[in-house]
């Protein structure tokens, strides 16, 4: 299969949700001002066509495979199978993981997928200035970075919380020439930043193009954003059947925040699912602790509400306040969850399961540690839950046949080492970090 | 009292009705029944702000506003029970205005009752478009309670002629392509967007978002039937200073508007 094939066949996805308004079961649809509904009408026309125009699936195409560097490496990780394997307490040869590299894409994350094919649309639509939210800064920098490439102004939302942990995403997003406004209202993380980028979008709708970076927001966003991430689903059931000798994964994990790279690779296989050959899990944040109630969990303890734009769980209080999230990862660092996987929730299509703060830690140095890979704070929890899952599933292994898991690396941790380091209570800086053996001092 | 009367009693005194937002119990508890008591003597209808923690339609002021409320753990049911156990009624039409959440929250039929039980004539919900408010207006309009749909300059003639098919009370009319508070002028193009609408509906047109002088209340007057005013009549209202500065500074603030809306 080339890219063009690929990006076909994630465009071309034959599930008929949502409906024609937007819905996925009761959730999705549009609560957004009114001032926004022209331009969501407008975009939802122009992306129907872009779907399925072969121009703009070859523009994609061609964008993906020499600038994003597609496809991505699915990468068997056979020493951190044998680890997880070695803690479950089953023999090393019954676990198989795979990895889908989405940390080897441009910028270092899955977020340049949506963004270029996003942009291809903003320019179309004659938009010459273009808007984002951005939680970790990898959405910023996947925006910023398409902005650079097709040659757009650049305006990143961001909380001031986020701006002091994601210093070195800022300064990326200032190198690529974006404007960064850090918000300091609320709970000055990502919920903040999206209010934020609304207004904006409220004021300047017309020369304007908002970027959303997940599956959440008002119709036409998740169901676009999602098919822009379903290349990475595409490209790893062809290279797993491939690698595997024909047989599927028995599970699909990734981490849940807004959960686009989870709906990228989940949607591809859902016909296997409903065939009970493949199971999905998608992995939250458990913060301190859902008993702590700082965490980042809406699917596993909020309620339907509305939030940007669309209804979906959302942690909120008894009177519809949407409530403060907490997550070390400042990806998962969010009170509401794309209207689909509340759907998937719902007609228990995918389950989800959730790591704590201290978990995903370790989840990191796992891969680190036996595969040689920093990953993002934000794919660490999904690292962290294959514990978890084997655990879980040991039963499953009397059969003899091995459990295939595919792991979805949405990122890479490079720009996580500041809030590892500090969340350790480790002062980077001057000469070497207490623990590391060198020569120097 | 029904919100249509309020705009045919200023209508039949020759001017355009004067809408007036204030946040639920802003500044507290205590300080509200008395500056919603003195700004109903200048309004025809009053608008009770229903905070909400992410006010996406809504700009500096009634974002800070909403804020101090709810910092104070100012709940959508301590506003409902301030609305009904005012010393003196109002003797104006209440509108609450408040997102979807909120009420979807709070649940649809229990919102609406409560509603109607305080008195309250209409809601306005600004991330409530038609296309997702058939159920709710079912239970409104059981209840007696008009649910008012907004349009903004963007709306095309197709979405003007969808909320005129939805529309009770009255249509608010963004001014801006933008969120709620003060400027220092209005669009030019704002007489033509009104002349827009009016095509679509019968109902009473008021005008909101960035009216703030009475100049601008004077201009907005001419041209519809409705002038809503937020933002800077929240500015008048000081947390920091005593009741009887405020009182006097929500009196003068809104003397003049008063007075710029009798045009003959």
């Amino acid at each position: 299969m080339s890219t063009l094939d690929i990006v076909r066949a994630a465009l071309g996805r034959a599930e008929d949700t949502p409906d024609t308004s937007g819905h996925y079961g009761p959730y999705g649809g549009r609560y957004v001002p009114e001032t926004l509904m022209a331009a969501l009408d407008e975009l939802s026309a122009a992306y129907d066509a872009a779907r399925v125009d072969p121009k703009f699936q070859a523009e994609l195409a061609e964008y993906l495979s020499e600038y994003v560097g597609r496809p991505t490496a699915l990468t068997f990780a056979p020493r951190l199978s044998a680890r997880v394997a070695d803690q479950a307490d089953v023999n090393a040869e019954q676990i198989r993981i795979y990895l889908k590299r989405e940390d080897l894409c441009h910028t270092g994350a899955h977020k340049i997928n949506n963004t270029i094919g996003q942009l291809i649309l903003a320019k179309a639509l004659g938009k010459t200035r273009i808007i984002a939210e951005t939680g970790a800064g990898q959405h910023g920098v996947a925006t910023a970075t398409a902005a650079a490439f097709f040659g757009l102004e650049c305006c990143i939302y961001m909380g001031a919380e986020d701006v002091k942990r994601q210093s070195l995403n800022v300064f990326r997003m200032k190198m690529l020439g974006a404007e960064v406004i850090p918000v300091s209202a609320g709970s000055k993380t990502l919920k903040d930043a999206m209010n934020e980028a609304i207004r904006d979008w409220v004021t300047n709708v017309r020369t304007t193009h908002y970027v959303i970076g997940s599956v959440a927001g008002p119709h036409p966003y998740p169901m676009m954003v999602r098919d822009f991430q379903r290349v990475i689903g595409v490209e790893a059931k062809k290279q797993f059947l491939k690698k595997e000798d024909g047989a599927l994964p028995d599970y699909i994990v990734a981490c849940v925040g807004g959960g686009s790279n989870a709906m990228g690779i989940f949607h591809p296989f859902l016909s296997e699912v409903a065939e009970g050959k493949v199971k999905l899990v998608g992995v939250e944040a458990a913060g301190y602790g859902l008993e702590s109630g700082k965490h980042g969990a809406p699917l596993a303890l909020g309620e339907p509400g509305v939030l940007h734009g669309s209804l979906s769980y959302v942690l909120q209080d008894q009177f519809g306040q949407i409530a403060e999230a907490h997550s070390i990862s400042a990806g998962l660092d969010y009170p509401g969850v794309g209207p689909e996987h509340s759907f998937f929730k719902d007609e228990h299509i995918a389950v989800y399961g959730s790591v704590t703060d201290d978990e995903a830690l370790v989840g990191f140095r796992d891969m680190a540690e036996t595969e040689g890979i920093l990953a993002a704070l934000e794919s660490s929890h999904a690292i962290a839950y294959l514990r978890k899952l084997v655990a879980d599933k040991k039963e499953d292994l009397k059969s003899g046949e091995p459990m295939r898991i595919l792991l979805c690396l949405s990122g890479r941790g490079d720009k996580d080492v500041q809030a590892i380091a500090d969340h350790l209570g480790i002062e980077l800086g001057d000469g070497l970090a207490p623990g590391v053996k060198g020569s120097g001092s | 009292m029904r919100l249509s009367d309020a705009f045919s009693a200023a209508s039949d005194s020759g001017r355009a009705a004067l809408v007036l937002y204030i946040t639920g119990c802003y500044p507290d508890k205590e300080s509200f029944p008395g500056i919603l008591a003195t700004a109903a003597e200048y309004a025809d209808i009053i608008e009770i702000g229903i905070p909400f923690s992410d006010p996406l339609a809504d700009g500096p002021v009634i974002q800070k506003a909403s804020e101090h409320v709810l910092a104070a753990g100012i709940t959508t049911d301590d506003i409902l029970d301030a609305l009904g156990a005012l010393p003196t009624p109002l003797g104006k039409p209440m509108a609450a205005m408040g997102y979807w959440n909120t009420v979807f929250h709070y649940g649809m039929e229990a919102y609406a009752t409560r509603c109607a039980e305080v008195g309250i004539s209409g809601v306005i919900l600004p991330d409530l478009p038609p296309e997702e408010a058939d159920e709710w207006l079912e239970i409104a309009d059981a209840k007696g309670i008009d649910t008012v749909f907004l349009v903004a300059p963007t709306s095309s003639d197709e979405r003007l002629q969808l909320v005129a098919g939805k529309a009770r009370g009255f249509v608010y009319c963004v001014s801006v392509t933008g969120v709620t508070g003060a400027r220092t002028d209005l669009p030019p193009e704002l007489g033509e967007f009104v002349e827009r609408v009016r095509k679509f509906t019968d109902k009473p047109l008021a005008v909101g978002f960035g009216v703030s002088t009475p100049e601008h209340a004077t201009s907005v007057g001419q041209m519809a039937d409705g002038v809503v005013i937020g933002s800077a009549l929240l500015r008048a209202i000081d947390p920091a200073a005593t009741q009887e500065q405020r009182l006097a500074s929500v009196r003068k603030y809104l003397e003049p508007i008063r007075k710029a809306l009798k045009g003959d």
